[in-house]
């Protein structure tokens, strides 16, 4: 049989690829997941994680941080991306790119710059571990939280809130009942951004919390440098809890967050 | 005329509110320039104008083997996720509606992803088939939190592109290769470059994948940081390459906003021709 070339099969390195160092060590994790150290199966593991107080605290502490930044990504980002978007204030996208401009500089510098800042400012991860970490995180996922709802705001169809002042709203009326309700996806997409990667995070915490404040990415480590069981099973409860953030924003935003990522270029 | 004024005094405020979040954002950033022009070695203490520590910088070998290593890992994992991400969008996209399903679940994975599993699961692997850690593996890890935004870059420009231009092509007499490189190609260019471009800012920005990844002797500059810093306080010598990290990425910028502006202008220069030719 002569092989006929399709284009198609363009994708075969890519599939291949993807299958290998993608889809395969994620098996391999769950495979460790549920077994013991001698590599047979077992829900030792699952039982560990659910009877062992510390790991379920710092879990709770993980979704507490990341509740509190994603938050504060929202009420920072929000009205920034709002006065981005419109034409009034702003007309240059130089600006809209210098809130993203941050990622481009070295991230490990940046989170040692801001520890810098804030012991010159007497506000150091050694006396106030959580606020130093709060801020670290802000900093760094500020602009994610910039970049989704920008672009909503700029599709935003504004003779829906003209209409709404003419018919007689007032500002605070039209921003609850016109201007949030459109932006709904934007909201989503930024918290997807902010929520999730805040609880893996690793780095921050590590820096500016100066080994005070442990969140879950970093947890992960510590285990798996011990015991590979124990820290897969950590490393699955962080891909079950990804995997259920992104299908249940999936459900309220067709759009890609992804492609806010790379729309930076 | 009072309405006036207060439309005024909002843009103000709403100017001045845009600034100030800037400059909190930046202010990190900006000490550490500020004091990169003194010799103090902490930031804070201000000891008169010095350029010392840009001299420092590039006498530092250790600084300069990590930024060299920083940027070949990035272009090389660039280079290779581009090759990998660019056919696969291409292939996808002429697959059936199962196949692109199949693929853009698989290419989602790695992107929502968390970087600490990513690294955990490829550490895995290359422990359980016995491999050690160097060069290529860090490159693994490189290629996998790069290629999907590759693919994503590239395949926007698939849709947009006229499907009878291939057709057309092959009609004409072109060969499938050449008709993919000569028609294709061209049309999904810009596509693949800022997928290029995405792919080395993630790669020089990483620093959890290539701690997992690489041989323990190789340092980029997020491990050579993290590590000299763990140890002692921020060597002064960082605060010069912070900014030239900076000058570096400003200039980026501007460079591409002005060339995303004379394509503009192009463009609007080309149909304004079409229309008088017309």
């Amino acid at each position: 049989m002569k092989f006929r070339f399709q284009r198609k099969y363009l994708a075969l390195p890519y599939l291949a690829f993807l299958l290998l160092f993608v889809v395969l060590p994620i098996i391999l994790i769950v495979y460790y997941a549920f077994s013991d150290s001698t590599g047979r199966l077992s829900i030792w593991p699952l039982q560990n994680f659910f009877s062992d107080t510390d790991k379920l605290e710092v879990l709770v502490i993980s979704l507490i941080f990341g509740f509190i930044n994603t938050v504060l990504c929202l009420l920072i980002g929000y009205p920034v991306s709002m006065l981005l978007a419109n034409k009034k204030y702003n007309k240059n996208i130089v600006l809209v790119m210098l809130f993203i401009m941050p990622m481009w500089i070295n991230f490990v510098i940046r989170t040692w710059a801001t520890r810098d800042l804030l012991a010159w400012m007497n506000l150091s991860g050694g006396k106030y571990p959580e606020l130093a970490t709060i801020i670290g995180l802000v900093y760094n996922y500020l602009p994610f939280a910039i970049m989704p709802l920008y672009t909503t705001m700029l599709k935003m169809d504004k003779s829906q809130i003209e209409a709404a002042s003419d018919l007689g709203a007032n500002p605070v009326q039209v921003f609850f009942k016109v201007i949030i309700p459109m932006t709904k996806p934007g909201v989503l997409s930024a918290t997807t951004m902010v929520f999730m990667p805040t609880i893996s995070s690793y780095v921050i915490a590590d820096i500016l919390g100066e080994g005070k404040v442990t969140l879950f990415g970093k947890y992960i480590e510590l285990y798996y440098k011990s015991d590979w069981n124990n820290g897969s099973f950590l490393a699955l409860i962080m891909l079950v809890l990804i995997g259920v953030t992104s299908l249940v924003s999936r459900k309220f935003t067709r759009e890609d967050n992804t492609q806010v990522r790379s729309s930076i270029w | 005329m009072v309405k006036k004024h207060r439309g005024l005094a909002q843009i103000i405020i709403g100017r001045a509110f845009i600034l100030f979040v800037l400059l909190l954002m930046y202010a990190p950033i900006i000490v550490l320039m500020i004091f990169s022009f003194t010799e103090s070695t902490n930031v804070g203490t201000w000891e008169g104008f010095s350029l010392q520590l840009y001299v420092d910088l590039f006498k530092n070998k250790e600084i300069m083997q990590a930024l060299f290593n920083t940027l070949m890992v990035a272009l090389t994992s660039g280079v290779v996720a581009t090759i990998l991400g660019t056919l696969g969008a291409i292939g996808t996209f002429y697959m059936s509606r199962k196949g692109k399903k199949i693929m853009e679940g698989m290419t989602q994975i790695p992107i929502i992803n968390a970087e600490v599993v990513i690294a955990i699961s490829l550490a895995v692997l290359i422990v359980a088939v016995g491999a050690k850690f160097n060069f290529l593996t860090l490159l693994l890890g490189h290629v996998v939190l790069t290629v999907a935004f590759v693919y994503l870059s590239v395949k926007p420009k698939l849709m947009q592109m006229d499907p009878s231009i291939y057709e057309a092509a092959l009609d004409l007499g072109a060969t499938p290769s050449h008709a993919m490189r000569r028609v294709i190609f061209p049309e999904i260019l810009p596509g693949i470059i800022s997928g290029f471009m995405l792919s080395v800012t993630l790669s020089l920005d990483d620093y959890i994948i290539t701690a997992f990844l690489r041989d323990n002797s190789f340092e980029t500059i997020s491990t050579y940081v993290q590590g000299v810093i763990a140890k002692s306080s921020i060597p002064p010598a960082l605060r010069a390459l912070t900014t030239v990290i900076f000058l570096i990425a400003l200039l980026v910028l501007f460079v591409n906003n002005w060339k995303q502006k004379q394509e503009e202008k192009m463009k609007v220069f080309h149909t304004k021709g079409k229309v008088t030719n017309q």
